[in-house]
């Protein structure tokens, strides 16, 4: 297993060229092109923004004031995961010519998608920047050591969900639609379109066993609150877990790893 | 030095009976996820084959379909495990196995050219330092900035087949994939094998040419149901595997032959014998047997009646299965009920589209009729039949001078003429060329001593 994982850094290359190819053949064709990167995410904000703002004005407290800003500060991280994912339950199935064919180690396919999107994060990233400059929200610069280590932790934590999923989707295909509907039910879970702090008590201690509740008050500690990183202890015990988790899965993987080449 | 070895491997496939509509809720309610991830039913597509391939040689692996070909070369390729057993493969290896796996539709040729020789293994430098050949090979410059989605199946292939033979392997593995493209890039693949044969590295290759098999392997594997038949010497291995074609094929026109024969027979006409003609009886009737039904049949009064029919080879065996060339005899057992006097025996050949070949009786012969009675035999005997390849028909027919029957097989028995000459028509006169002035001709033998010797 760890042999096997030594050699992904071997295939480094390969995960290159395949995360460009995705990002170039993803655009391929369109008038905007890789504009959509950033128009996505700008067409996300403003439709929960006008829905939180106009038609439901009343259901934040002032804290998280301008809201917009909040919610960007969640949706952003949340749209990785969540294509990451449910683009690479599927790889495996699409990549099947490559496993069948060709000598490849199969978690790069799921890899590269979850790379391709966490690309997709960053071309987000100036947008970002762009509202917290409008906003004069300047974030702590000791908060902005903590920014890469979260992107750190939900990668680990994306790519272990990512590796389980696709593995366990080659032997029951119904894991897909049972995924976006789990994904649906995730969103709501996580203290994106709403503030932690409000959620009830009970609540409050189901967020928490939520990982990705973690990943994102991290991000909105550090790029929206002002004052320092409340929550590193947290981030650290989901980074703890995240790679526990990492082991698992990839563990998981390996067992089955054999039986793709006939089941795909 | 060995480039490839295979010590008894066998690969069991899993069958994942009623797996499809198990879902992941009934596996972890059943508590059966483990249990289902396990296999309800094997299939073994190789069972304990073993064969090495000297490093530098090139090796064939023949068999018909479905003998597990392609399961020995992803076991070589590494895509898929042994069950058991090992395979051991040193060196390099660029696997030929389906042409432009990988090839991302949406984005250009060239891009695809970079991603593709990544994934067999280059280096970006060392595509980039053979991107031109590559190009040229597939015969694609004009195109190259094109996305692959436009191309056509046979640049599609080429461009394929490019990458993976400029990986430089030291062995290479090849699937049948030289249908690839016209006259032209054919030959430029050979080319391309000879070359690697020169420059020593191993190739091995699953086809379903025998020919090339013959031209270009040092050795060749046959395999059939998964089980090793024979290697070695690739005429003799070649030689091994059309005579089993043929003994199958012989069963198979046994049979065909039994239900045509039993099909007819059942009926008793008017004054019924007391032994139905054909031994075989018991063969259910099937679709091979509505295959011949509208032209075959059996009549006649059955006072003389041919009770068996047997085609004979060289050795006078019993076969349905014939070498243009061969000798081949006829033998018919006719039980005469009543004493006669007046009977004709008659036989023709007919080819597959009902053509008559030959025909003839013993009238025709002028030979006159004296006496049958009681269990004879007789026997039609062709000194060599010079006929093409092909399925052939026979007409056997006891009947009276003027021609009413008393026993007449029409179409009844089936055979095959085997020739390696695909030549054309129906009869194959004994012939020979002669050749006055500068014409010379390299033989088969010395054409392929001379690939050889450019090693």
């Amino acid at each position: 297993m760890f042999a096997n994982l030594a050699q992904l850094i071997r295939y480094r290359g390969l995960i290159q060229s395949l995360v460009a190819r995705e990002l170039k053949a993803r655009y391929r064709g369109s008038v905007l092109g890789f504009l959509w990167s950033f128009i996505n995410p700008l067409l996300l904000l403003s439709i929960y923004s006008f829905v939180f703002a106009v038609i439901l004005p009343d259901t934040h407290s002032a804290a998280v004031e301008p809201y917009a800003l909040f919610m960007f500060c969640g949706i952003l991280p949340w749209t990785w995961f969540t294509s990451a994912l449910s683009e690479s339950a599927g790889s495996l199935i699409s990549g099947g010519n490559l496993i069948k064919k060709v000598l490849f180690p199969a978690e790069i396919l799921p890899l590269v998608n979850v790379l391709a999107n966490m690309f997709h994060f960053f071309l987000g990233l100036p947008i970002l920047a762009v509202f917290l400059i409008y906003y004069q929200r300047w974030p702590d610069p000791w908060d902005i050591v903590w920014f890469p280590l979260t992107i750190l932790v939900q990668l680990i934590f994306t790519s272990a969900l990512a590796l389980g999923f696709s593995a366990l989707t080659v032997h029951f295909r119904d894991l897909r639609d049972v995924l976006s509907n789990v994904l649906t039910l995730w969103f709501f879970s996580t203290p994106i379109i709403y503030w932690i702090k409000e959620a009830p008590g009970l609540g409050k201690q189901v967020l928490d066993l939520n990982p990705m509740t973690h990943i994102i008050v991290s991000y909105q500690e550090i790029l929206f609150f002002r004052g320092p990183i409340g929550h590193w202890r947290w981030l650290l015990a989901t980074g703890v877990f995240s790679i526990a988790l990492f082991l698992a899965c990839y563990w998981l993987f390996d067992r089955l790893r054999d039986s793709f080449a006939e089941a795909v | 030095m060995n480039a490839i070895e295979l010590t008894n491997v066998s690969k069991i496939y899993r069958r994942y009976g009623g797996r499809q509509f198990a879902t992941l809720k009934s596996a972890l309610l059943q508590r059966s996820i483990l249990r289902d991830l396990r296999a309800s039913e094997t299939f073994p597509a190789l069972t304990d084959v073993s064969f090495s391939v000297p490093k530098g040689s090139t090796y064939g692996v023949i068999g018909r379909n479905g003998s597990g070909k392609s399961t020995a070369l992803k076991l070589v390729a590494g895509i898929t495990k042994p069950t058991t057993g090992q395979v051991r493969v040193t060196g390099r290896i660029s696997a030929l196995i389906e042409l432009g796996a990988g090839f991302h539709p949406e984005i250009s040729g060239r891009e695809n050219v970079f991603i593709n020789g990544i994934m067999l293994g280059l280096t970006k430098r060392e595509i980039e330092e053979r991107f031109d050949e590559i190009v040229d090979f597939a015969e694609l410059t004009e195109f190259i900035d094109a996305p692959v989605k436009t191309y056509s199946s046979g640049m599609y292939m080429r461009l394929g087949f490019a990458v993976a033979i400029h990986v430089n392997p030291d062995v290479l593995l090849v699937d049948e994939v030289l249908a690839v493209g016209d006259e032209g890039f054919t030959h430029k693949c050979l080319d391309k094998f000879a070359e690697f044969r020169r420059r020593g590295k191993t190739i091995l290759l699953v086809t379903h040419s025998l020919s090339m098999v013959e031209r270009f392997c040092d050795e060749a594997l046959w395999l059939d149901g998964g089980r090793a038949q024979g290697h070695g010497d690739p005429r003799r291995v070649v030689d091994a595997y059309l005579s089993a074609v043929e003994k199958s094929e012989d069963v198979l026109l046994a049979t065909t032959t039994a239900k045509a024969v039993a099909a007819v027979s059942v009926a008793p006409v008017e004054n019924p014998p007391p032994a139905p003609a054909a031994p075989e009886t018991a063969q259910p009737e099937g679709e091979l047997r509505d295959m011949f039904k509208a032209v075959e049949g059996r009549w006649g009064s059955r006072e003389i009646e041919i009770a068996e029919v047997v085609l004979l080879d060289r050795d006078q065996q019993p076969s349905f299965v014939f070498h243009s060339g061969d000798p081949m005899s006829i033998r018919l057992r006719v039980v005469a009920h009543t004493a006669a006097t007046d009977f004709v025996f008659g036989v023709s050949l007919f080819n597959i589209d009902g053509v008559c070949c030959y025909g003839t009786n013993t009238f025709i012969e002028q030979m006159d009729p004296e006496r049958l009675e009681g269990e004879v035999a007789v026997t039609f005997a062709i000194e060599s039949l010079d006929l093409v390849e092909g399925t052939y028909k026979l007409d056997v027919a006891v009947h009276t001078c003027d021609g009413y029957p008393y026993d007449y097989h029409r179409l009844l028995y089936t055979f095959r003429v085997k020739s390696r000459t695909p030549d054309a028509g129906i009869y194959r006169p004994r012939h020979h060329w002669t050749f006055s002035g500068p014409v010379t001709f390299r033989a088969a033998d010395a054409a392929k001593k001379e690939t050889k010797e450019q090693d």
